[in-house]
């Protein structure tokens, strides 16, 4: 189960870069998802509200997508529902507050070589290292 | 259109995949490479990509670019990281990954991305 994905990681990456690379081409935004997200529902008009929902139901149909062609992804949940809520509230929380999530500051942030985006990205893998070691390895 | 093939793209990396993502940031266990390779290939392609088209003087389909201007390092961005981390930590998944995992059907992927524009719309509360 450990195996690294190395070719699907890849291949995969380079689709999300140039999903992300085509978006700044044509429409001039940077695709980052919580960014998105948050704006369809505070967006201020229509047509900003519009692209956002698209993009978004865009995500939910290539996944879709795949599964019809390659069969159904795994998806091992690793949590319980109710630790599953609180990882939503504050993975909504903290995208809103620092501006930004892996596809923002990671993906788009960093091919701008944004010191912003360095900084965020180097934040939240060090705290997603950090939460991880205390689960796994302190308690139980 | 984007959206399909960051969707795509997303679930052939297998970064839909909770037990991926943890798996990275478990670094005293098996650590799992595989989310390294993912960001790897994305920014193969938008390293490159992305100067290149920001030397234009316009989108093709709008009137300007809306890239974000701000270079200050300040507290909200480390602080909301760090919690954005936390999170990502607990459950395994950022918000792309949840919004793809919607089409899994699954009740806890919709209570995820539920809770996940809940905690979007306080901070908006805080900040503003």
């Amino acid at each position: 189960m450990v195996e690294v994905n190395v070719i699907g990681g890849l291949i995969g990456g380079a689709l999300i870069g140039l999903a992300a690379s085509l978006l700044l081409l044509f429409n001039g935004r940077i695709a980052g998802i919580s960014g998105i997200v948050g704006g369809i529902f505070s967006g201020n008009n229509f047509a900003e509200r519009l692209w956002r929902a698209l993009f978004v139901v865009g995500i939910v149909c290539g996944a879709a997508l795949y599964s019809i062609i390659c069969g159904a992804p795994y998806i091992q949940l690793q949590t319980n529902t109710p630790i599953l809520i609180v990882a939503g509230l504050l993975v909504g929380f903290g995208t809103r507050l620092g501006s930004g999530c892996t596809s923002g500051h990671g993906v788009c942030g960093l091919a701008r070589r944004s010191p912003r985006s360095l900084a965020a990205t180097v934040t939240f893998i060090l705290f997603g290292a950090l939460t991880v070691f205390l689960l796994r390895h302190l308690s139980f | 259109m984007t959206g399909v093939l960051f969707g795509f793209g997303l679930s052939l990396s297998e970064m839909i995949n909770p037990a991926r993502v943890i798996g990275f940031l478990d670094v005293a266990g098996k650590w799992d490479a595989t989310l390294l390779f993912v960001m790897g290939g994305a920014l193969l392609v938008t390293a490159p990509l992305f100067p290149l088209i920001l030397r234009r003087a316009r989108p093709l389909l709008d009137r300007q670019f809306f890239v974000p201007t701000k270079s200050a390092i300040d507290r909200p961005l480390i602080v909301g990281a760090a919690i954005f981390g936390i999170g990502w930590g607990l459950g395994g998944f950022c918000p792309g990954p949840a919004l793809a995992g919607l089409a899994t059907a699954s009740p806890s992927m919709a209570l995820f991305v539920v809770a996940m524009i809940a905690g979007q719309w306080a901070a908006g509360r805080i900040v503003k």
